[in-house]
């Protein structure tokens, strides 16, 4: 069955100005705008081109969180993905979900869907882990193509243009395979209001985590989150000697 | 029982039953409205047909002091979870289109709407929100649409009037008065966009007084079309629209006295039928992103089936139509002030002068609360409407001419403050605002101008005022039957005059925590009842003509449904317990107030006499103009 699975997480949206709890166990999320990780978007705009090329027949947009990931579902679901899946997770161990459960969340899925592609964005803006890929591609065993700027099918294998930092690699896997979308892979197009409305009758599958098999206990805690310091005011000096002995004095030099 | 005998006297010759106070448009607009009253049915008792006249209109019944609190308290909330649920996933993707790829300040020098921007927007499906799905558009209510009209006016005023030239007037004639036949034809590609829709209305020498339109329309030979000739102006669309809902007048038998009277009949024309030319897009001070042009029509045949409601019955068509937009109007501007209001706070709350940041001096902060509460009333307006009509009230329109007419005042006053809070800044082009502003200007003006919006609403209230003492009068005949109702209306009236109140309350219907502001507005609508009252006993039917009373009735009656809507709203907000509930309610209390302040002397102005003698003063200032060409006074050098 030629059907890609998408991975799609809900995040505070960019725009916001990001505020820590006062008791610093994690960010403030009650009432502030969520959407669509922005990677994500990319990731679901490849998915539905590609099936839009005829090469896929079926895309399917899944996400892991509480009752609210059914509303980034269903902005997939507008973009064109043909049907959703809802892992549900909630209280406590939605706190703790991170990529090492989501990728077994996601292996799982792929096998059970049956998918030749898995495609995920690069990484989430929130923890900005950059791991959910790469783990479920180990733990399918299956070949990764990570940062992806360009991707083609050919034939039963896929070939990728990476995005790494001395410039560009190109590489060809073989299918099944993961693929991670970078920035510059495509762009987001609109949900239109009539594909919002056909979206409303696309079906949403929901399901647990144990469903899957997936245990999905944490082996990481949290102790503590703090803003990043405030940028002190910096002192303006006249000349050059003046710098060096401010230099002196605050043990830099 | 004094009272009651002025009263019979004066009202019996003031509210004569077929009063056609034909000479001001609002005034036929209002009696072509009456559906209720007729001259036959006297069989009833005069209680019962006072009951069956009984508007559930708020304010309809504050001009006759009473409180109808029916549609506006609670504060409607209309929308079931689904309904809900779908609006809350289309603002992100219209607000994503708006904040990225549509460009105002492009639009505005090119003077039009980009291409790109009005492919999106079609893709969008923005140009058929509230057509039915079956037909091919989004099927919004009213609320749906008003939540979305407030992105777009937060954005662009010059497209977001391209869209409602085009779905609220340009082809709301056929959604509301369309036949099957003519929705399945028309609908769907107007749904899409594919074909553009205007209102045709304005002529040359037919703006406010829209009856008096000549364009004809004459009935060929054969019967089967009518011929259309004549040119109409300003039109919004007017250079791309495929259909056009055109006015018309026509010579119709009328049925009672077998004379031939012009009546307007209103008309789908579409482009296609020859004959229909275009002028080019007038230069305009603003919402120059929309096309406005003169279109004329030269022996245009129109299709018999083409006629659009009734044959005759166009002039109500035309109003219906407005009536039916009007609530866009101050959603979309709630909308527009949010976005400059925003400006104007960032600037306030970062610019430095005297060594603090400006927001901390009294007279900027005096110019951002006021803008809040303008913004605050608006938006409560605009949801109120809309969530009354959505629960199927039928007589809104006198809370929609009041919406129309603060919104757009409203925001003009927002959007120039916020200038006047960025200094210099402001006034440059960069900032955007200086946009805005130009855009707004137009809103006081079309669609009906505020001037005779005011009118309108004095007027209906007091024929509806007129009416009910009326059905007084006629329980007067027949005092044993109706000695309940007129006992009732004797104890108000002693009460009222002597200064007492007559137990009408707001308890229980807003928050205990603003029941002072509760109590001024239901001390406004006791001294705003008697005033009505009084003018009418002063004035009868030659009220009509007493513009200088009337704009004074009709600011008291949008600062009085003002009132109520906010008392509703922050009632609202302080009973769901909201995190700006407090913020809320101090919005209200100010806004009451100070509302009750501006009524208060109203009333007192329409008592007095040296009001009267400002009147007077007024008129003569004015003819001496007219006479003198311009002003009057010799310069005061003498050259």
């Amino acid at each position: 069955m030629s059907r890609v699975l998408v991975g799609v997480k809900r995040v505070i949206d960019y725009a916001v100005k990001v505020r820590v709890k006062p008791d610093h166990s994690g960010v403030v999320t009650d009432g502030v705008k969520h959407s669509m990780n922005p990677f994500c978007e990319i990731a679901v705009e490849e998915a539905v081109k590609l099936k839009e090329k005829k090469l896929f027949k079926e895309v399917v947009a899944v996400s892991c969180g509480p009752a609210q990931a059914t509303e980034t579902i269903r902005t997939a679901l507008a973009m064109g993905c043909d049907r959703g899946i809802h892992v549900e997770v909630t209280g406590k161990d939605y706190e703790s979900l991170g990529p090492l459960q989501v990728s077994k969340i996601f292996a799982a899925l792929a096998k059970k869907e049956e998918a030749s592609l898995v495609i995920l964005g690069k990484q989430a803006i929130d923890d900005d882990c950059n791991q959910t890929g790469q783990m479920t591609a180990a733990l399918l065993d299956w070949p990764q193509g990570t940062f992806a700027s360009e991707v083609e099918i050919e034939g039963d294998k896929v070939k990728v243009v990476r995005e790494i930092d001395g410039g560009l690699e190109t590489i060809k896997i073989n299918m099944p395979a993961v693929v991670t979308a970078d920035l510059r892979l495509n762009t987001p197009r609109y949900a239109t209001l009539p594909n919002i409305m056909k979206a409303k009758k696309k079906k949403i599958a929901n399901m647990k985590p144990a469903d899957l098999g997936v245990d999905i206990v944490s082996r990481l805690e949290v102790l503590r989150v703090d803003e990043p310091p405030t940028r002190l005011a910096g002192v303006k000096v006249e000349t050059v000697d003046d710098l060096v002995a401010k230099l002196k004095e605050s043990g830099t030099i | 029982m004094d009272l009651f005998y002025t009263c019979r006297t004066q009202i019996g010759a003031a509210v004569a039953h077929n009063v056609r106070l034909n000479a001001s448009q609002a005034a036929e607009a209002v009696l072509d409205k009456q559906v209720i009253g007729s001259t036959t049915s006297t069989k009833a008792s005069t209680a019962k047909k006072a009951q069956s006249m009984e508007s559930q209109s708020f304010a309809v019944n504050m001009f006759k002091g009473q409180i109808n609190p029916s549609q506006v308290f609670p504060f409607p909330s209309v929308l079931n979870e689904e309904q809900t649920q779908f609006l809350q996933e289309l603002v992100p993707p219209i607000s994503k289109f708006f904040e990225e790829v549509n460009d105002p300040m492009k639009n505005d020098s090119l003077e039009k709407v980009e291409d790109s921007t009005m492919e999106g927007l079609k893709e969008m499906g923005a140009f058929g929100l509230q057509v039915p799905t079956d037909l091919g558009g989004v099927g919004l209510t009213n609320t749906q649409y008003a939540r979305l009209v407030e992105i777009v006016g937060k954005h662009d005023l010059g497209v977001g009037i391209t869209l409602g030239a085009h779905q609220s007037i340009g082809f709301k004639g056929i959604l509301l008065f369309g036949n099957s036949a003519q929705k399945e034809k028309y609908l769907p590609k107007l749904a899409s966009g594919e074909t553009l829709a205007a209102f045709c209305l304005t002529e040359p020498s037919s703006g406010s007084d829209a009856a008096s339109i000549r364009t004809t329309a004459t009935l060929s030979p054969c019967g089967k079309h009518y011929l259309l000739n004549g040119g109409k102006i300003w039109i919004s669309n007017g250079g791309l629209a495929e259909i056009f809902t055109v006015f018309a007048k026509m010579p119709i038998k009328d049925e009672k006295t077998g004379e031939m009277k012009d009546k307007i009949t209103a008309f789908i024309v579409e482009r296609s039928f020859g004959g229909v030319t275009h002028g080019p897009p007038e230069q305009k001070m603003g919402i120059k992103a929309s096309n406005t042009a003169e279109v004329y029509f030269d022996n245009v045949p129109v299709p018999v089936e083409n006629v659009l409601g009734e044959v005759g019955g166009g002039f109500k068509v035309a109003m219906s139509i407005l009536n039916n937009g009007r609530f866009g109007m101050a959603a979309a501007l709630s909308g527009t002030m949010k976005g400059v209001i925003s400006q104007a706070v960032d600037h306030a709350a970062n610019r430095v002068q005297f060594g603090s940041k400006i927001h901390t001096y009294g007279v900027i902060q005096e110019k951002l609360a006021r803008m809040a509460m303008l913004q605050y009333v608006t938006e409560s307006m605009a949801y109120m409407i809309s969530g009354n009509m959505d629960s199927g009230s039928k007589d809104y329109h006198i809370e929609a001419a009041i919406s129309k007419i603060f919104a757009s005042e409203a925001a003009w006053e927002v959007a120039d403050e916020c200038i006047q809070v960025m200094g210099g800044m402001g006034f440059m082009k960069g900032s955007g605002v200086e946009r805005v502003m130009r855009d707004l200007r137009i809103f006081r003006i079309f669609e009906g101008t505020n001037d005779i919006l005011r009118l309108f609403v004095a007027l209906n209230g007091f024929q509806d005022a007129g009416k009910h003492l009326k059905s007084l009068q006629k329980a007067m005949k027949n005092p044993l039957g109706n000695a309940g109702l007129l006992a009732g209306e004797v104890t108000k009236r002693v009460r009222r005059r002597a200064g007492l109140s007559t137990g009408l309350t707001l308890q229980g219907s807003i928050h205990p925590e603003l029941s002072y502001s509760g109590d001024l507005a239901v001390n406004a609508i006791e001294h705003f009842g008697v005033t009505i009252e009084n003018m009418l006993f002063k004035h009868g039917k030659n009220i009509l003509h007493e513009q200088f009373v009337l704009k004074r009735v009709a600011d008291s009656a949008i600062d009085l449904y003002a009132m109520i809507v906010v008392l509703s709203r922050a009632s609202r907000s302080l009973s769901q317990g909201h995190a700006s509930a407090q913020h809320e309610k101090i919005l209200c209390e100010t806004w009451c107030v100070e509302a009750n302040d501006r009524i208060m002397k109203n009333v007192r102005d329409l008592k007095s006499n040296s009001t009267t003698q400002i009147f007077k003063n007024i008129k003569a200032i004015s003819a001496a103009m007219v006479e003198n060409g311009g002003t009057v006074s010799p310069h005061p050098l003498g050259f």
